[in-house]
C-alpha cells in the first residue's frame, strides 16, 4: 500500500523550520544536517543557531533550550525567517520558549514522551499544553518520539539510554518528510560521520528512517511541502558561516600577498572558531599563536607584521577593549594588522552568545589620541570572506591596522557560498623597498602615503620604530610641535584617501526617491528583504549597505542627497545614525533593536511604512 | 591537486643572506652604535649594559640585519634606539608578546627583549612568564634597579619591603617580586643574574645567554643614580667577597675570602658553613648544577639575599629544550609533508559541496 498517495504535496516558495530541544539533545547537529540537505536540493538557505551560554544547563529547564532555525527556498531568502512555520520541540521547555514565535496556524511537532509532570513543572506549565487547548491555533502533532526511537533502534546494540539519544534523528526524519527531502544524502553523511562507531551510525540511520516513515504512514501528517529551488548562477557551492568565511578570507589574502599568515588569538565567544579554523590550516603554513591574553595576541600580531607577515587577530568586544592600546601602537608604527571583531551583546561580559552591533564607535574612535584606522563590516556570512580579503588588501597596501566588524549572527549563521576561483582573486603583493639607498622608515609612497615595509633580515634597512611620535620621513623620535601636527595630518590623510580605492556606494532598489535605508553589517538580510518587498509594491525606496565604515565611500553624500528620508536600522542604540547625522543632516532616522537578536523583516518593513505614510500625510 | 595555474603559495619571508664570515669579522662595536643621542642620566647603569651588548653582538657570528631588539616602556626600554639593529619600542609590559610574534614570523632572527622591573614584573609579568614557559628563543634582559625611574621615583615591584619612595612616604607595605624565582617557577631554560657594575661578569653572562637556544632570562642588577642610588652597592664590588656568590656549573657553592665559606642545606633551609683551609670534603656542601632537572636548588640559591646571605650571581639554570618556534615550524612541515602544500581551490571547496548547472 502506498501511503504517500493519500497525502497532499503543496508547492511553496519558501519555508522556515526550527528545531528546539535541550542543549544536549543534538538540535544543532540535525539542524545543520537539514540545512545541508536543503542546500544540496538547490534552495538558498539562511540559518541561525540560538544556544545558551551554558554548555549544559539543567536538563529540561527553560534556560537550557537550544534552537536551530532555518529558512530555505528561492533567492528571496535573505534571513533565517521572521517566524517558523514548523517547530520540532523535544520537550515542554522547548515548546514554551519557542511557541510564541511560531506563525499562527503553524505546525508543532512535539515529543510527547517528554511531557511528564516533572518536565512540565521545569517548564512552569501547570497543565500540559497538549491538553489545555492553548495550542488550538496550531497544527499540533504529538509523537512519542523517545519510545518510537527506542523501538526502531532495538537491534543497534546500543543501551536503551544511548538509543533514546537518537531521537533528534527521529525528529529530523519527521521534518524531512514534511518537506519532501530525500533520505540518501543523510544516510551517506551518517556513514562518513560515524565511520568509527557503526552502532551509533546504525541507530541514527534507523531513527531518521523511522521518523520519516512514521510521518509517511500515520494519519497525523496529511500535507507535506515542496519548497521552490533557487535559480543560482552556475558553479560549485558550499555552505559557510561567517567565522569560517573570515578564516578563509585571511588565508586567501595572505596567499595573494605571497606572505606568511601569522594568526594570534585568545579564545572568546563568538570568535573562537576563527582561531580553531586557522589552527587547522597547517598546509598553508599558518603560524597560529594562542596567546596568554587578548593584549598579547594583538602585540604578537604586531610583532609578526614588523617581521613581514600578514598578521591577524580576532576577538569580540571585551577583547577589542583590551587590544586598544596595542592598536594605537600599530597606528603609530604604521604596520599592517587585521583585527576581526566578532561583536556580541555588551556592555562588559553582556550576553556572549547573543548578537549586537554596538562596537562601531569603539572601532572608529576607541583609541587614545588622533588614531585613524580602517574599519570594515561584513554584511552576510559569505561576505566575511570577501571583507577579510579586503582587510588584508587595505592593511598591506596602506600599512595600517584594519578592523573588520562581524557579529555573533554572522559568525553562526550559514548560507550558500559560490566557491570562488582562486585565480580570479586579485594579487595583493606589496613590493618591499628595493634599495637601502635613500631608505627611511617613514618615507612614504607618494600615491598611497604608505611607509615602506622593510623587515628584519633585510640588509641595510636596519631601523627603529615604536610608539613615540616620529619625525616625518626619518622616523626619529621627536616632540617637535610642527612635526606632530604634520604627522597627525598625514596619518589622517592616509586613511581618508583610501575612499578613492574602495567600491563606490551602490543603492539597490530605487536610486532616488522617498526613502533610503542605510545599513551596515548583519542587518543586510532583513533590510534587503524589506526593501525588496516594498519596491515590488511600487514604492520608491532603496537600500544602501555600507561595508566600508572608515573611510566611507567617496560618493556617499551624493547618494544620500537623492532621498527625502534616510532610515538607519542597527542592532545598537544608534551609532551609525550619529555619524551620518553629523555629516549629512537631520533627516536621518534611527531604528534600533538591542535585544541580542537580529531584526525581523517585518520590523524593518513596519518602520519604513511608518515613514512612508507620514511623508504621504505631509 | 595543484594545477600549474594555481596561485603561488605563501612564499617564505625574505630570507636573510647567509652569513658572510669575512664581512662579519669586520663588524665591530661601532657598527652597533646609532646616531641617536643617548639620553640616560649620567651615571646610569644602562650605559654599561649598552656597551657590553654592543661589544658582544659583533662576536656572535650573526649578520647585523638579523638582530631585533624589542622593548616596552621605561628607562631601559629606550635601549633599541641606541643600538643599530632592527628595533621596536613597544608599549608598557608587552615586549615579550611582540617578540613572540617577531620570532614566530621569522625564527632565523636573533631577538632580544629589553625590559625593566616595572615593565617586566608589574604590568608585563603575565607575558614574561608565558614567554619563558613557552621557551621561545629570545634573550630577555631585565634591568632591575628596584624603582620606577622614568616616572620619577615611585616604588617598583622589586623594591624592598618598607622602602620609602615618592609613592610610599611611610614605606611600602608590599613584599617584592623575586625575578629569578619567578623565571625558575616558569621553568625557563636559561636563568641568570649579573650586575651592571661588573663588566666582566656581565659580559660572560650575556654571552652565555646569547648562545643559549631557548628563552634566556637575565636579571641585571643596576643602579639608578637619581632615584635609588646605591641600591646594589654591596654586590657591585668584586672585592666584597662576603656579599657575592659566583655560581659555576659543577663547582661547590663557596664564597668569602679564599672560598672560606659555603652553603649547605639543612632541614630544607640554606645555611652558611665555615670551611677550614685545605678542607676538601665538606659534608652537605652544595655543588651547583645548572642543568638539573628540578629548578628547586636553583630557586634556593636565588632566594639567598642580604643581610643574612650573600647574593648569588651567574647562571642558575641552563637546559636545552625544544623551542616554541622550532616546534611550530616542525608541526607545519610534518603536516605539509603528509598532506601536501596548501591549495586555495581545495580550501574553498572543503566540506560538502554541490553543483548548480
Amino acid at each position: 500500500m502506498n501511503h504517500a498517495s493519500t497525502k497532499e504535496l503543496v508547492q511553496v516558495s519558501q519555508s522556515t523550520v526550527r528545531f528546539a530541544g535541550d542543549s544536549g539533545d543534538g538540535m544543532q547537529l540535525v539542524g545543520n544536517q537539514f540545512a545541508e540537505l536543503c542546500s544540496m536540493m538547490g534552495n538558498v538557505i539562511c540559518s541561525l543557531p540560538d544556544f545558551p551560554s551554558e554548555i549544559r544547563a539543567p536538563a529540561g529547564s527553560l534556560a537550557g533550550v537550544s534552537g536551530y532555525q532555518l529558512s530555505f527556498g528561492g533567492q528571496d531568502v535573505t534571513t533565517p525567517g521572521d517566524a517558523p512555520y514548523a517547530l520540532a520541540a523535544m520537550n515542554p521547555a522547548a515548546l514554551k520558549v519557542n511557541l510564541k514565535e511560531l506563525q499562527p496556524g503553524g505546525i508543532v511537532m512535539v515529543n510527547e514522551d517528554e511531557f511528564t509532570p516533572a518536565n512540565l513543572a521545569k517548564a512552569a506549565y501547570a497543565v500540559s499544553p497538549l491538553d489545555d487547548g492553548s495550542l488550538d491555533g496550531y497544527r499540533v502533532i504529538a509523537v512519542p518520539m523517545s519510545r518510537l526511537t527506542e523501538d526502531a533502534t532495538l537491534n543497534s546494540g546500543l543501551s536503551p539510554s544511548e538509543r533514546k539519544r537518537c531521537k533528534n534523528f527521529f525528529a529530523l526524519g519527521l521534518v524531512m518528510w514534511l518537506y519532501d527531502r530525500p533520505m540518501q544524502p543523510v544516510l551517506e553523511w551518517l556513514m562518513r560521520k560515524f565511520q568509527k562507531n557503526p552502532a551509533v551510525m546504525a541507530a541514527n540511520g534507523a531513527s531518521v528512517r523511522a521518523g520519516y516513515n512514521y510521518a509517511n504512514t500515520t494519519e497525523l501528517f496529511r500535507v507535506h511541502y515542496q519548497v521552490a529551488r533557487a535559480s543560482l548562477p552556475r558553479g560549485t557551492y558550499r555552505r559557510v558561516n561567517g567565522n569560517e568565511a573570515a578564516a578563509m578570507g585571511c588565508i586567501a589574502g595572505a596567499a595573494k600577498c605571497e606572505r606568511l599568515l601569522v594568526y594570534a588569538g585568545y579564545p572568546i565567544t563568538p570568535a573562537s572558531e576563527i582561531l580553531q579554523e586557522l589552527s587547522k590550516r597547517k598546509e598553508f603554513g599558518v603560524r597560529m599563536i594562542q596567546a596568554e591574553d587578548e593584549i598579547a595576541a594583538c602585540c604578537a600580531a604586531i610583532g609578526a607584521a614588523f617581521a613581514g607577515a600578514v598578521a591577524v587577530t580576532a576577538t569580540s568586544g571585551p577583547g577589542l577593549a583590551l587590544k586598544i592600546e596595542a592598536m594605537g601602537l600599530a597606528v603609530m608604527t604604521e604596520l599592517p594588522l587585521v583585527i576581526i571583531n566578532v561583536q556580541r551583546a555588551g556592555p562588559s561580559t553582556g550576553m556572549p552568545t547573543k548578537t549586537e552591533q554596538a562596537d562601531l564607535l569603539m572601532a572608529l574612535y576607541g583609541r587614545p589620541g588622533e588614531s585613524p584606522a580602517v574599519v570594515l563590516a561584513a554584511a552576510t556570512p559569505k561576505d566575511c570572506f570577501h571583507m577579510a580579503f579586503e582587510a588584508v588588501r587595505l592593511a598591506t597596501k596602506y600599512m595600517t591596522p584594519v578592523i573588520l566588524l562581524s557579529d555573533s549572527f554572522l559568525a553562526n549563521s550559514a548560507e550558500p557560498f559560490a566557491v570562488p576561483d582562486p585565480e580570479r582573486l586579485p594579487n595583493l603583493r606589496v613590493e618591499p623597498p628595493a634599495s637601502p639607498e635613500g631608505f627611511a622608515p617613514y618615507r612614504r609612497n607618494p600615491q598611497t602615503l604608505a611607509r615602506p615595509w622593510a623587515v628584519p633580515g633585510m640588509k641595510g634597512f636596519e631601523h627603529r620604530i615604536g610608539g613615540l611620535e616620529k619625525e616625518d620621513v626619518t622616523g626619529t623620535v621627536t616632540y617637535d610641535a610642527d612635526n606632530h601636527r604634520r604627522m597627525v595630518d598625514l596619518r589622517a590623510r592616509k586613511i581618508a584617501q583610501i575612499a578613492n580605492d574602495i567600491k563606490p556606494a551602490e543603492v539597490v532598489g530605487a536610486t532616488s526617491g522617498r526613502l533610503l535605508v542605510v545599513g551596515w553589517g548583519s542587518t543586510h538580510g532583513a533590510i534587503s528583504a524589506a526593501v525588496s518587498q516594498l519596491v515590488q509594491e511600487g514604492h520608491q525606496v532603496g537600500h544602501l549597505h555600507l561595508r566600508h565604515l572608515n573611510p566611507m565611500p567617496a560618493n556617499l553624500a551624493e547618494v544620500i542627497s537623492k532621498f527625502d528620508r534616510i532610515l538607519v536600522p542597527e542592532n545598537n542604540a544608534g551609532q551609525l545614525s550619529v555619524i551620518l547625522r553629523s555629516r549629512f543632516g537631520t533627516h536621518i532616522e534611527s531604528l534600533n533593536k538591542v535585544e541580542g537578536r537580529p531584526f525581523l523583516v517585518r520590523e524593518i518593513r513596519a518602520a519604513m511604512e511608518g515613514i512612508l505614510s507620514r511623508e504621504h500625510a505631509n | 591537486m595543484n594545477t600549474p595555474t594555481d596561485p603561488p603559495l605563501p612564499a617564505p619571508l625574505p630570507t636573510p643572506q647567509a652569513p658572510n664570515i669575512d664581512c662579519l669579522r669586520d663588524l665591530t662595536r661601532k657598527d652597533f652604535q646609532t646616531k641617536q643621542e643617548v639620553r640616560w642620566c649620567p651615571g646610569c647603569g644602562d650605559y654599561a649594559i649598552l656597551t657590553q651588548i654592543q661589544k658582544l653582538l659583533p662576536t656572535l657570528g650573526i649578520p647585523r640585519e638579523r638582530f631585533v631588539f624589542v622593548s616596552g616602556i621605561g628607562c631601559s626600554s629606550r635601549f633599541p634606539y641606541y643600538i643599530n639593529t632592527f628595533g621596536f619600542h613597544g608599549i608598557h609590559g608587552r615586549a615579550p608578546a611582540i617578540a613572540m610574534g617577531v620570532k614566530a614570523a621569522n625564527p632565523d632572527l636573533s631577538v632580544w627583549v629589553v625590559t625593566g622591573d616595572g615593565d617586566g614584573l608589574s604590568i608585563g609579568t603575565n607575558h614574561l612568564i608565558h614567554c619563558l614557559r613557552r621557551n621561545i628563543d629570545i634573550n630577555i634582559l631585565l634591568f632591575n634597579n628596584r624603582i620606577y625611574g622614568l616616572t620619577k621615583g615611585q616604588y617598583s615591584p622589586t623594591s624592598e619591603f618598607g622602602k620609602v619612595t615618592k609613592s610610599s612616604p611611610l614605606g611600602t607595605i608590599e613584599h617584592p617580586v623575586r625575578p629569578i624565582q619567578m623565571a625558575l617557577a616558569a621553568e625557563a631554560t636559561f636563568v641568570a643574574r649579573t650586575v651592571a657594575a661588573d663588566p666582566a661578569h656581565m659580559a660572560q653572562t650575556l654571552e652565555a645567554a646569547a648562545r643559549h637556544k631557548g628563552a634566556s632570562f637575565i636579571e641585571i642588577l643596576q643602579n639608578c643614580r637619581v632615584f635609588n642610588d646605591g641600591t646594589f652597592d654591596q654586590v657591585n664590588q668584586r672585592k666584597n667577597v662576603d656579599d657575592r656568590i659566583i655560581l659555576e656549573h659543577g663547582k661547590p657553592v663557596r664564597f668569602g675570602p679564599n672560598g672560606s665559606r659555603g652553603v649547605v642545606v639543612r632541614n630544607m633551609q640554606p645555611e652558611i658553613v665555615e670551611i677550614a683551609p685545605a678542607t676538601t670534603d665538606v659534608p652537605g656542601l652544595l655543588v651547583h648544577d645548572e642543568r638539573a632537572d628540578s629548578p628547586a636548588l636553583a630557586a634556593l640559591l636565588a632566594a639567598l639575599e642580604p643581610p643574612q646571605f650573600p647574593t648569588a650571581l651567574g647562571v642558575f639554570r641552563a637546559r636545552e629544550e625544544p623551542t616554541y618556534e622550532e616546534m611550530m615550524v616542525q608541526q607545519i612541515e610534518a603536516y605539509q609533508a603528509r598532506r601536501g602544500p596548501g591549495d586555495l581551490r581545495r580550501l574553498f571547496a572543503s566540506g560538502a559541496t554541490w553543483q548548480i548547472d
